[in-house]
């Protein structure tokens, strides 16, 4: 039988807790609504730039366009960059991607290398035995894209060296407040049919599959401009959705474990009070016994 | 048939809608748009987007970037880019005083310092032109109560 002043130091320290997971809570409330107000400026950017990196790809010819674009006959190395969050208690977010990443690649025919960012991701790849050839943490609160963009740049520049022959980037999608998917998308060589079929459509449609681009100034210059620099943008939208994502699954995880420790600690409340009336029924017991003894006398 | 037009900066969609004729300040030169314009890849120059409609006109300044013309839309993804009638005409006036008194200072070429303070004096002289020369005509036209010229 708990005693009531065990009980009421537990019920004590179910309050604290509560107090602190209800004080997070409103703290990613308030990260979560600048992270995807940030989120959803860039994304009108990304998405074009994207948009116009598939048109690029989808043209005929495109082999000989820019090397970012070469698809290589034989893959022999794979480079994944994992986005993760540099902080815990955020429910299973963290552990959704890491999970996420390790079903897709573990069993990979070639040999993956990764590049992390977030502390967390890249302490459990690194549990998991994974080979990681660069990390990032600590990214700031709000990054801009050049804060990241040393990100893309090298994971292009692993790809031209031809240390990998293929990039992908995972990340956490962004859906809404309670829904945040793992996502892999293919960032080199550029996918054309990567459920692009909007756009492959409206090639058909507009100027068949044959038309090529006017080039201003030249081939060259603006696709070595613009196809590294909208490659590596896209590492920094996966940034921003992984960033609210993040903010959005604490939010979550510290509402339920407030909830929870409400809970718990009312249940704890009741078996205080029961204990508290136990003991003052058995101690009028005492004194009715002691005082039934006296009058026997 | 119009073609549709939509400028988008790196932290925002500037514009939105249908054109009759886009003028886009390309490095090789103006060049001015139309509907069924065969595909074209551009890098954009320092200057000034019309986007021309049913005889209206919107001006957007734009600081560097790349268009992407299909025959039926084209993007504009501007490094920098804002619509003529929110330039801020005092504040462009002081960016403008502040690096070219920085510059005048004669500071060491080829730092990071002396290359964003010369972007930044492109940047607000081009605001200034811009305004000087779009403000109000093409908000009048479409109708609009012309814009407050500051002092």
């Amino acid at each position: 039988m708990a005693n009531a002043r065990e009980v009421l130091l537990r019920i004590r320290s179910v309050k604290n807790i509560a107090q602190v997971t209800r004080a997070l809570q409103a703290v990613s409330a308030s990260k979560v609504q600048k992270a995807m107000q940030a989120m959803y400026r860039t994304r009108p950017y990304a998405t074009k730039a994207w948009q116009v990196l598939t048109h690029i790809a989808a043209q005929p010819g495109r082999t000989n366009l820019h090397p970012l674009l070469i698809e290589r006959d034989q893959i022999e190395n794979t480079l994944v960059v994992l986005i993760s969050g540099d902080r815990g208690l955020a429910g299973a977010y963290n552990a959704n991607i890491v999970r996420f990443v390790l079903n897709n690649f573990a069993d990979y025919e070639v040999p993956v290398r990764y590049i992390t960012v977030g502390r967390r991701g890249r302490d459990m790849m690194i549990r998991r035995g994974q080979d990681i050839i660069a990390e990032f943490s600590d990214l700031p609160a709000a990054p801009e894209f050049a804060d990241v963009s040393s990100i893309g740049r090298l994971a292009v520049d692993e790809f031209l060296s031809g240390n990998v022959d293929e990039v992908h980037l995972v990340y956490t999608d962004f859906v809404n407040m309670v829904r945040q998917d793992p996502v892999v998308k293919k960032l080199l060589p550029l996918e054309v049919d990567s459920g692009e079929g909007r756009v492959a459509a409206f090639d058909e449609a507009h100027h068949g599959p044959e038309a090529t681009y006017i080039y201003e100034p030249g081939q060259e210059q603006i696709l070595d401009e613009i196809v590294p620099r909208f490659t590596a943008l896209q590492v920094y939208q996966a940034v921003m959705e992984s960033l609210a994502s993040e903010h959005a699954a604490r939010m979550v995880a510290m509402k339920n474990a407030t909830e929870n420790a409400t809970e718990l600690g009312a249940a704890l409340q009741l078996d205080y009070n029961k204990a508290r009336q136990q003991s003052i029924t058995s101690e009028m017991l005492d004194i009715a016994g002691g005082a039934e003894a006296l009058a026997q006398r | 048939m119009p073609i549709r037009c939509e400028i988008v900066s790196q932290d925002r969609m500037i514009f939105e809608g249908e054109a009759d004729t886009v003028v886009l300040p390309g490095t090789e030169g103006e060049m001015g748009i139309l509907p069924n314009h065969a595909p074209l890849l551009s890098a954009l120059d320092y200057g000034v987007i019309l986007v021309r409609y049913q005889g209206t006109e919107e001006a957007f300044t734009v600081a560097g970037g790349v268009v992407e013309v299909q025959p039926d839309i084209i993007t504009v993804l501007a490094d920098r880019a804002e619509n003529v009638g929110e330039i801020d005409i005092s504040r462009a006036e002081a960016a403008r005083e502040r690096a070219e008194k920085y510059l005048a200072e004669g500071p060491p070429p080829d730092s990071d310092a002396y290359l964003r303070m010369e972007a930044a004096l492109r940047r607000s002289r081009l605001r200034l032109d811009a305004a000087r020369r779009y403000r109000g005509r093409g908000a009048r036209r479409a109708g609009l109560p012309p814009v407050l010229e500051d002092k």
